[in-house]
């Protein structure tokens, strides 16, 4: 190589790196949401009809309201391919831009949620973790910027238990529970809560931890299936992990019926890699299935009808619905915010206000077209979960039913735990908790 | 050109020993510092201090550390992550366990607990080398992550496996971990540390000891027949690599994201650290900033280009985007200049000296 290429290459390097330094773009009169997708990488079959569901969503409201009380939304994908240090950056990429800055943050990943806590909360940007996240977080006291409505794992680790109960006509005593679990913070988030249900009804929990990415299960389901026959298995399963435990559950002759996921192991591209075998699988959901609510309709005919949308492809998916539901969500967050500061682009705190101040009531949720694809909520300063309730869905080969009514989880006790896992953490951190009396 | 030597004479021993003899390089290293400590500091935003330049030093520390290890002694090891994951780990408990004692010091100590693993590791390597050494480094990488995965003791119960930084001043009001500390302070103090150990492993691979990895690594036999102790020199070199890569561990854990769980030092930031020196440069120090500054800052780059210059491209189209020019940059670097970026300012620098007459 001689110097004058070397030359050249450097000063190229120079022209491209010069934009970086120049200020960002002037801001519109918007509010501003930035979306941290992973439509990429080893998760993207779960990540694509998530955002698909959330841009959906924003341009429905855009394209048939003008807006939200005429404050357009405007939003910004930056890709991190469930990618811890790429979200880091994506959320620091972003958080100051549009006119007010961003005005919350969906970090869709266990991992990004943790490492955005504390930014988030010196930089004053409400982090709405939907199902996902630290659950003690619901602690509004000690985790003020921190949303984890409309359930946590822990409250849907008590849905799954008490729905199981109700299977075994009532009584848990002397009953075996597996947990097959990806080894990792998010899997480990349910332990704490299904060992103090275990104490107090009576079942004997076992633990199988499977090592990321989860294609190596045949150790784990031999044991499970031969060894231990457990009463039933639940599962807080991951990406390729999932329909690799459904093939090996299978596999050993495990009943698909007294299988049960979280959440994030209840989606089409779960189970239909699995195939026939997965056939009677269960999960545990806060979303609704199918295409058949009001919103689907609308997004048809507003959207897809004018060619306009994204998701056609991933249309009604349980995913897709849950991007729907959490851009709902964040949207009616912003607009109650607005009930208090006008109708023009928030701040983060401002919405943060928004959040705590939130009420989502089935009037308010039927009138958004929202119908059978979520429970109300309430938020308040301290509950940063608003009481919502889970549902089992069990899939059929084809589609997801429901197999059950909406769950509420039993929160007096799971308040005690939240209380003493954020008081922990506030002791950790120095943190003097947010008086929530007023 | 202005790149040149002549008239420079060197007068004693120490200037003849300097770690730049040539008066342009001293000054281009003093404005390098300058700019570093004084000017970015002023003119860098928040995004740039702390999601730019933060990895980009704290992964410079770690390829230092392998460098140390790979580059110049010669022992090829796969258990980078799992020796960060070690230093950020014994940051933790040590932080909070002693909660007044210094933040400097918990991040020294923490360095050292990863060097005496480091040793543990490296015995092996007094009796395979090569290719079977790397595969028994690799089970270092895997044992620690399973045991600060398996054991609550190293994360002190947390129900998620979750260590997080607390918040620790250096000295007085000046915090440099936790949420409450500014991004200018993290970046200062990151910066300070990683100048003060550059300085101090470039000398070391100067001295005796330095030395004597290079002879290990040259030829085994040979060094141990002019009596070099490979004992010696091979546990050094494990231990000092570990050390440096422990306190990357520890930084990467405390300043960069705050909160790490143990699957953030899985085996692909080994592979990270060691393409960074392969690609900045095996044996050499500048290297180590170099190569991470390809790994860690060209990615980001090629990320924020689309939008720069007002592409309006979907994110995923972006994202391999990357891939494909990222992946493309690494072979064309290597096929060019397999030595790395550190051999190719090294050749721009001595055509320089020849100029105009290069040959």
């Amino acid at each position: 190589m001689n110097i004058r290429k070397l030359l050249l290459t450097a000063a190229s390097a120079a022209v491209v790196a010069a934009p970086l330094l120049a200020a960002p773009i002037v801001a519109k009169a918007e509010q501003f949401i930035p979306l941290l997708v992973y439509r990429t990488g080893p998760y993207a079959p779960s990540g694509i009809p998530l955002a698909n569901g959330f841009v959906d969503y924003f341009e429905l409201i855009n394209a048939r309201d003008g807006g939200v009380n005429g404050v357009k939304i405007s939003w910004e994908e930056c890709e991190t391919s469930y990618n811890n240090d790429r979200g880091v950056e994506c959320y620091e990429r972003l958080k100051k831009q549009g006119a007010t800055g961003a005005s919350l943050v969906n970090p869709y990943s266990t991992g990004i949620t943790y490492a955005l806590i504390e930014r988030a909360t010196a930089d004053k940007i409400p982090v709405f973790s939907m199902g996902y996240g630290r659950a003690d977080a619901t602690i509004g006291s000690v985790f003020p910027y921190v949303f984890t409505a409309p359930a946590t794992y822990w409250a849907g680790a008590d849905a799954i238990i008490q729905y199981i109960q109700a299977q075994e006509k009532g009584s848990l005593k002397g009953k075996k529970i597996a947990l097959v679990y990806h080894d990792s913070a998010y899997g480990k988030e349910p332990i704490a809560t299904l060992q103090a249900l275990g104490k107090q009804e009576g079942y004997s929990l076992n633990l199988f931890p499977v090592a990321h990415p989860g294609l190596e299960q045949k150790a784990t389901w031999l044991q499970i299936g031969r060894q231990l026959r457990p009463d039933w298995v639940i599962m807080w399963g991951w990406g390729v992990m999932n329909a690799t435990a459904i093939k090996e559950a299978a596999a050993v002759g495990f009943p698909m019926e007294k299988f049960i996921g979280i959440w994030w192991s209840g989606s089409e591209a779960d189970v239909k890699p699995a195939g026939a075998a997965a056939k009677g699988y269960k999960s545990a959901q806060f979303t609704g299935t199918g295409t058949g609510a009001p919103i689907h309709a609308q997004i048809r005919e507003q959207l897809y009808a004018k060619n306009m949308g994204i998701g056609k492809d991933t249309f009604g998916e349980v995913l897709y619905n849950r991007g729907l539901v959490n851009a709902a969500i964040a949207v009616e967050a912003i607009r109650t915010a607005q009930g208090k500061f006008g109708n023009k682009p928030l701040t983060g705190e401002q919405v943060q206000w928004g959040f705590e101040n939130l009420n989502m009531t089935q009037e308010v949720i039927d009138k958004l077209g929202l119908t059978g694809l979520m429970s109300p909520i309430k938020l308040s300063c301290n509950d940063h979960e608003g009481g919502g309730a889970v549902v089992i869905q069990q899939w059929d080969g084809k589609n997801w039913n429901y197999v059950s009514d909406f769950i509420n989880p039993r929160r007096e006790m799971l308040t005690k735990m939240y209380e003493a896992s954020a008081m922990q953490y506030a002791k950790e951190k120095n943190i003097t908790p947010r008086d929530c009396k007023m | 050109m202005i790149y040149r030597e002549a008239g420079q004479f060197k007068t004693s021993y120490a200037a003849d020993q300097a770690i730049f003899p040539i008066r342009l390089d001293r000054w281009g290293m003093l404005v390098t510092l300058f700019v570093a400590f004084f000017v970015i500091p002023v003119v860098a935003n928040e995004y740039w201090l702390l999601s730019i330049l933060v990895p980009f030093l704290v992964f410079s520390l770690a390829a230092i550390g392998l460098n140390i290890l790979t580059g110049y002694a010669g022992q090829l090891s796969l258990g980078t992550g799992g020796f960060m994951a070690c230093g950020a780990f014994a940051a933790y408990k040590l932080s909070t366990a002693f909660p007044e004692l210094n933040i400097l010091i918990v991040f020294l100590l923490s360095g050292g607990v990863a060097a005496a693993v480091g040793v543990l590791f490296g015995l092996p390597s007094l009796r395979i080398k090569g290719f079977y050494l790397a595969v028994a480094t690799l089970a270092a990488q895997f044992f620690l992550i399973w045991m600060f995965n398996k054991f609550g003791w190293f994360n002190n119960y947390s129900p998620s496996g979750v260590i997080s930084a607390p918040p620790r001043a250096l000295f007085g009001d000046f915090y440099v971990t936790g949420a409450s500390a500014s991004p200018v302070a993290k970046y200062l103090f990151l910066l300070g540390f990683v100048a003060v150990m550059a300085l101090i492993a470039k000398n070391l691979t100067r001295c005796k000891i330095g030395r004597s990895w290079m002879a290990i690594r040259d030829m085994d036999i040979a060094a141990e027949i002019i009596g070099i102790r490979p004992l010696m020199a091979k546990l050094s070199a494990f231990a000092i690599s570990s050390f440096f890569i422990g306190i990357a561990g520890a930084m990467w854990a405390f300043i960069y994201t705050g909160s790490v769980e143990a699957l953030a030092f899985d085996i692909n930031r080994s592979f990270q650290v060691l393409f960074m020196i392969i690609i900045g440069g095996l044996g050499s120090i500048l290297g180590s900033f170099l190569g991470a500054a390809f790994i860690v800052l060209l990615p980001i780059l090629l990320n924020n280009v689309p939008g720069l210059i007002g592409w309006q491209i979907p994110v995923d189209m972006i994202a391999h985007l990357e891939f494909m020019i990222f992946g493309a940059l690494i072979i064309f670097f290597l096929i060019v200049e397999p030595h790395g970026l550190a051999r190719l300012w090294q050749i721009a620098k001595e055509k320089m000296r020849l100029w105009p007459f290069p040959y």
